[in-house]
C-alpha cells in the first residue's frame, strides 16, 4: 500500500512540477522576447496592487482560457477534433514520468527511487512516446477540414517524422559509450572523471552527436527556426480551428516539449543530475579537497543542479526561438535529410573506430 | 509496472478534464459566422480538402525505412563494448549498404522537395 502512495506522490508531485515550469515558461518567453526587442513585457497582471514584474500573468492567461466558451465548428469531424489536443497532451507529458531527477533516496532502510518509471527500456518509451504526439496534430489539422490546418498538419508530420530518424541516429553513440536504455544508468555512467578531473558527460565525448541531437530536438518542438507547421505569418497552422483550454492545450504541448527536450539534453549529454566532483558522501576534489555532505543534502544538490540545467537549456531554447528567422520548407528537409542523416551515420563509424582502437 | 498504469491514468484524467473544463464553465453562445472556416476573411475557395500531395507520401515512406533501420542499431549499440572490433566490422557492412540505399534514393531524386 504505502509502495502505490510512494508512487501516487511522486506522479503528483513531477505533475506540478512540470506544470509550474510550462506556465512559467510562458511567462520567461514574453520577458525573455520583451528583453530582447528592448521592450518592458508583461507586468500588468497584480494581486492587491503588487505586480511582481508580471509573474501573475501566467495564472490570469490560465483563468482567463478557462471560461473561454467550448467550440469546435459544425464542418468538423467533433469526436477526433475533440480528441487531438488530448492525444498531443497526454502522450508529451507522460514522458516526463522517465526522467531520473537525481540519485534514489535512501530512507531506514527504504530506497525511494527519484524517478517514476525506472524502466530498462526508458530511452524507447520516451522516444516512442514523442512520435505517438504526431498523431495529435494529424488529427487536428485533418478533423478541423479547413484548409489551412491540413497544409499546417501535413508540413508537421513530415517535419517531425524527417527529424525523428535523425533524433534517433544522434543518440546511438552515447549509447554505444554508456550501453544502457535505462536512463538512471546513463546518468549514473555520468558520475566518473575523464583524465582525473573532466567530468564523463556525454558532450565531451559525442559532441557531433550532440548538436545533431539539439538540432533535430529544436525541430521536433515546431518552433521558430522550424515553426512551418505553425507558420503564424502564412498559414496559422493545425490547430487554426481550436479555441479556449483545447488550443490551450496544444500550446501547453508546444512548452513541455521544450522542457522535455530539456530534460533529455542534460540526461544524455550534461550528465543528468550529476554534479562535478560530488560523489555520494560529498564532494571529493580532484585538486585534494573534500567536503562531506549528509545524504539528503547530496540528494537536494542533485535535484537542484539537475533544475538548474534544464532551465539553462530552456532559457537557450527561447533565445534561439527569437534570434533566428524562419527556414524554408526545402532548406529545413535538406538539413533533415542530407545533413543530419548522414552527418548521424558518420558519428556512429567514428565512435565505432574510436572505441575499438581506444580499447 | 503498475507505475506506467498510474501515470497513464492521472495524465488522462488530467487531459479530459481539461478539455471538458470549457464546456462547463464557459459561456456558449453560436451565430453562424462563427460556424463558417476560418481563412483570414475572405470568402472560401472550396469546401473541405484537396487530394494530398504525393511528396508527402514519399516522405512518409522513407521515414518508416530508414526509422526501421534506426530502430536496428539500439541493440548493436547497447552489446557493441562487450563484442568490440566483431561488432564493429558486423555493423559497418550493414551501414554501407544502409549508405548505398540512402544515396540510390538521394540520385532516384527521393530528396528534391520544390518541384
Amino acid at each position: 500500500m504505502s509502495e502505490i502512495l510512494i508512487i501516487l506522490i511522486k506522479v503528483v508531485l513531477a505533475l506540478v512540477w512540470l506544470l509550474v515550469l510550462t506556465l512559467y515558461l510562458t511567462w520567461a518567453e514574453r520577458k525573455e522576447s520583451a528583453v530582447i526587442q528592448d521592450r518592458i513585457g508583461a507586468n500588468r497582471a497584480a494581486i492587491f496592487g503588487l505586480r511582481m514584474i508580471g509573474l501573475f500573468q501566467p495564472f490570469c492567461d490560465a483563468i482567463k482560457m478557462i471560461f473561454k466558451e467550448d467550440f469546435s465548428p459544425k464542418f468538423s469531424r467533433r469526436f477526433l477534433h475533440t480528441t487531438a489536443p488530448l492525444i498531443s497532451f497526454v502522450f508529451v507529458a507522460v514522458t516526463i514520468s522517465a526522467m531520473p531527477f537525481a540519485s534514489p533516496l535512501h530512507i531506514g532502510d527504504k530506497i525511494i527511487t527519484m524517478q517514476i518509471l525506472d524502466i530498462n527500456v526508458g530511452l524507447l518509451f520516451i522516444l516512442a512516446m514523442l512520435s505517438l504526439g504526431i498523431y495529435g496534430i494529424i488529427l487536428s489539422g485533418w478533423s478541423s477540414n479547413n484548409r489551412y490546418t491540413m497544409l499546417g498538419s501535413l508540413r508537421g508530420a513530415a517535419q517531425l517524422i524527417s527529424y525523428e530518424v535523425a533524433l534517433g541516429l544522434s543518440l546511438i553513440g552515447i549509447i554505444m559509450i554508456f550501453p544502457s536504455l535505462q536512463l538512471s544508468k546513463v546518468v549514473t555512467f555520468q558520475g566518473d572523471l575523464l583524465f582525473g578531473f573532466l567530468p564523463k558527460w556525454g558532450i565531451f565525448l559525442q559532441p557531433l552527436g550532440f548538436l545533431i541531437f539539439f538540432i533535430a530536438a529544436l525541430a521536433e518542438t515546431k518552433r521558430v527556426p522550424f515553426d512551418l507547421p505553425e507558420g503564424e505569418s502564412e498559414i496559422i497552422g493545425f490547430f487554426a480551428e481550436y479555441s479556449g483550454l483545447k488550443w490551450g492545450l496544444f500550446m501547453m504541448t508546444d512548452f513541455m516539449e521544450i522542457i522535455i527536450i530539456s530534460c533529455l539534453t542534460t540526461t544524455f549529454f550534461f550528465g543528468g543530475w550529476q554534479v562535478p566532483f560530488l560523489a555520494a558522501d560529498g564532494f571529493h576534489f580532484p585538486w585534494g579537497g573534500e567536503w562531506i555532505l549528509a545524504h539528503g543534502v547530496v540528494i537536494l544538490f542533485q535535484v537542484l543542479i539537475f533544475n538548474l540545467k534544464v532551465f539553462f537549456f530552456c532559457w537557450l531554447q527561447i533565445l534561439i526561438r527569437w534570434t533566428y528567422p524562419r527556414y524554408r520548407y526545402d532548406q529545413l528537409m535538406d538539413l533533415g535529410w542530407k545533413a543530419l542523416i548522414p552527418l548521424g551515420l558518420i558519428n556512429i563509424v567514428v565512435t565505432g573506430i574510436v572505441m575499438s582502437i581506444i580499447k | 509496472m503498475i507505475e506506467i498504469f498510474i501515470v497513464f491514468l492521472i495524465f488522462g484524467l488530467l487531459g479530459i478534464v481539461l478539455i471538458f473544463m470549457n464546456k462547463f464553465l464557459g459561456p456558449s453562445r453560436t451565430n453562424p459566422s462563427k460556424e463558417k472556416q476560418f481563412e483570414c476573411g475572405s470568402p472560401f475557395l472550396q469546401k473541405g480538402i484537396n487530394p494530398i500531395p504525393i511528396k508527402f507520401y514519399l516522405v512518409a515512406f522513407l521515414f518508416l525505412l530508414f526509422d526501421i533501420e534506426v530502430v536496428f542499431f539500439f541493440p548493436w549499440a547497447l552489446i557493441f563494448k562487450e563484442m568490440g572490433l566483431t561488432a564493429f566490422i558486423v555493423m559497418f557492412a550493414y551501414i554501407f549498404i544502409l549508405a548505398i540505399g540512402f544515396i540510390y534514393a538521394w540520385k532516384k531524386g527521393a530528396f528534391k522537395w520544390e518541384n
